[in-house]
């Protein structure tokens, strides 16, 4: 069970939102690229993350480049699960191999600022705020094999190939 | 029952009968990443245990992004690069060479081949007849030890592209058109495949520019048969042993079917900050364009030069108005001196960049100031995508933004030409 505050984003949030082609000279240092994370969506994201919140986009979160800092740098802000209506292929591969679960749901009904209970077995979110529950859709077997082990650098350190 | 181009080539890469929606593990002829992916790639590679590459003259590096480097950071970034290039034997290609899409297309994919890249724009070689996408550094990584990766066979949709293109209208409009009306992620997780009486005449370099924007209407792939336009192109690039002929069967089952006459297609334009927020060029008569960008893998090409050129040529650009020109490899850089593009272009007052991604992902080489609009052919207008968040980028054909450059302001190509 995952606990945290909603932290709302709208549709079409690019991976030049979360974290933009100039600051690439920023990618072999890390702790100072994850600085800028979701710079251009809101200014303020880095400095009112705290560990355990949820990205809570809309539709297509993600779209663009194949860059995998972008989901890179959303977890190393501590953020526990990104929800939305929808994700871009890329982007929802490169978060699970991460680690970091993305979740599809009627995202329509979280506020900004909302608390929310994420149950990942279940596939439930529980909006403590103001009461609504939400089902997300089952990730595909094969990621969730992934997911499980922590993010595909760990399941292929653990398993050397892909065991479908 | 008969098998949509993803399955055909999905099928005979896994070895297994590749149906839509099933989960297949497939060899891949060529992995690859770029010079601001590939260090993330390198480092993911070591972390996974792997010694060495599963196939090393299947496994590339190109130095494309920030070519030449505008900072020391990048700059060390290359040299990690070149390093792991010498270590394990990969094909590199430096600063100078071209954008890795177009040197893919040049030289490394074949029709059929598997292709997969730490760049979202790997599509661009389904104009080849081959399965290319994108994925993020952890799959590049993987494949590069392990010589394959896994795929979700993706649902097709089929576009069936008829009609002749009037004058001043081309491949990019029709591709803005699609995006347009389908939407940015209208084919998420889809295959774009692409036939009709329009295509089965289409130049590669044209079929290269709707492959590589498949990405932008969220697609996995964007794939076109390999005919004997294909068979052709293979030929002038000394490589016609590559080629074998890949078509769709004629009863492949479709998710859905598009139909778009270009006839009725005029000059498009992708409004900020969308690729799919588009009007007609002649609707935005009156933006005053403050930078004219043409190059990128989606219109850096010997085609696009020189309708460009053909526009420009005796002219100048607009006194308020930059212009800026980047081939997409050596190759196209050579032709288009051969030709006299580049005399004409330098004539019109364009500044040419070395072969390689240039201002497109505002890294260097033509970043937008505050409040500043730049009409562009790259493929992508999303708010800081060109350096700064308080500019604006519109997308077009080049023919678009050779006219633009003249007025300097948004113009329908047909009013100069």
């Amino acid at each position: 069970m995952l606990t945290g505050r909603a932290l709302k984003f709208g549709d079409n949030i690019s991976t030049d939102h979360i974290i933009p082609g100039r600051l690439a000279h920023l990618r072999s240092n890390l702790p100072e690229l994850a600085k800028h994370v979701m710079e251009d969506a809101d200014p303020d994201f880095a400095s009112r993350v705290t560990p355990g919140d949820f990205i809570v986009g809309g539709s297509n979160f993600g779209l663009g480049s194949s860059r995998e800092h972008a989901p890179l740098v959303i977890k190393i802000s501590g953020v526990s699960a990104i929800l939305a209506k929808s994700v871009a292929r890329i982007f929802f591969r490169n978060a699970i191999n991460l680690g970091l679960p993305v979740l599809i749901c009627d995202t329509d009904k979280i506020n900004d600022e909302d608390k929310l209970e994420v149950d990942l077995v279940a596939g439930t979110v529980n909006d403590i705020t103001n009461g609504n529950r939400l089902t997300f859709s089952e990730i595909p077997e094969v990621m969730l094999h992934i997911l499980d082990e922590g993010g595909l650098i760990p399941y292929i350190q653990k398993h050397g190939d892909f065991k479908l | 029952m008969g098998k949509t181009l993803a399955e055909k080539i999905l099928s005979q890469k896994s070895g297994s009968d590749a149906r839509a929606g099933s989960i297949v593990v497939a060899e891949v002829a060529l992995v690859f990443a770029q010079d601001t992916t590939g260090p993330l790639t390198v480092t993911q590679f070591q972390a996974s245990g792997f010694q060495h590459l599963a196939n090393p003259n299947k496994t590339a590096l190109f130095l494309d992004h920030a070519a030449p480097s505008p900072n020391y950071r990048l700059s060390s970034e290359h040299i990690l690069l070149r390093q792991f290039a010498q270590q394990t034997g990969c094909l590199i290609f430096d600063i100078g060479d071209g954008i890795c899409h177009q040197l893919v297309a040049e030289s490394l994919a074949k029709p059929g081949d598997v292709v997969i890249g730490a760049d979202s724009h790997t599509v661009t070689a389904g104009g080849l007849g081959a399965f290319a996408t994108g994925m993020g550094s952890s799959d590049v990584a993987v494949a590069f030890g392990l010589g394959k990766t896994w795929f979700r066979v993706p649902e097709s949709i089929k576009v069936v592209v008829s009609g002749n293109f009037v004058e001043g209208v081309y491949a990019k409009d029709l591709i803005l058109h699609l995006i347009g009306n389908i939407g940015a992620n209208g084919a998420t997780y889809r295959a774009l495949e692409f036939s009709g009486d329009t295509v089965d005449r289409m130049s590669m370099s044209q079929r290269f520019t709707i492959a590589n924007m498949a990405v932008e209407a969220g697609a996995k792939a964007g794939l076109f048969p390999a005919d004997n336009i294909t068979k052709d192109y293979l030929i002038s690039q000394g490589r016609g042993n590559h080629y074998q002929p890949v078509f769709p069967d004629a009863d492949a089952t479709y998710e859905q079917i598009i139909n778009i006459n270009v006839a009725e297609l005029e000059p498009t334009v992708s409004k900020p900050n969308t690729v799919d927020n588009i009007a007609l060029a002649g609707e935005l008569k009156g933006t005053k364009i403050q930078q004219v960008f043409i190059g990128t893998c989606t219109n850096g090409r010997l085609e696009d030069l020189a309708v460009a050129a053909n526009i420009l040529k005796g002219k100048k650009r607009h006194p308020d108005t930059r212009l800026i020109v980047a081939p997409a490899s050596r190759q196209v850089l050579l032709a288009a001196i051969e030709a006299g593009y580049i005399q004409s272009l330098i004539e019109a007052e364009a500044v040419i960049l070395p072969p390689g991604c240039g201002a497109c992902l505002g890294l260097h080489q033509g970043v937008l100031g505050d409040g500043e609009s730049c009409l562009s052919t790259a493929n992508r207008n999303f708010k800081g995508r060109m350096g700064n968040p308080q500019a604006s980028i519109y997308l077009g054909s080049p023919a678009t933004a050779a006219a633009t450059a003249i007025t300097g302001e948004i113009t329908d190509p047909r009013e100069v030409i």
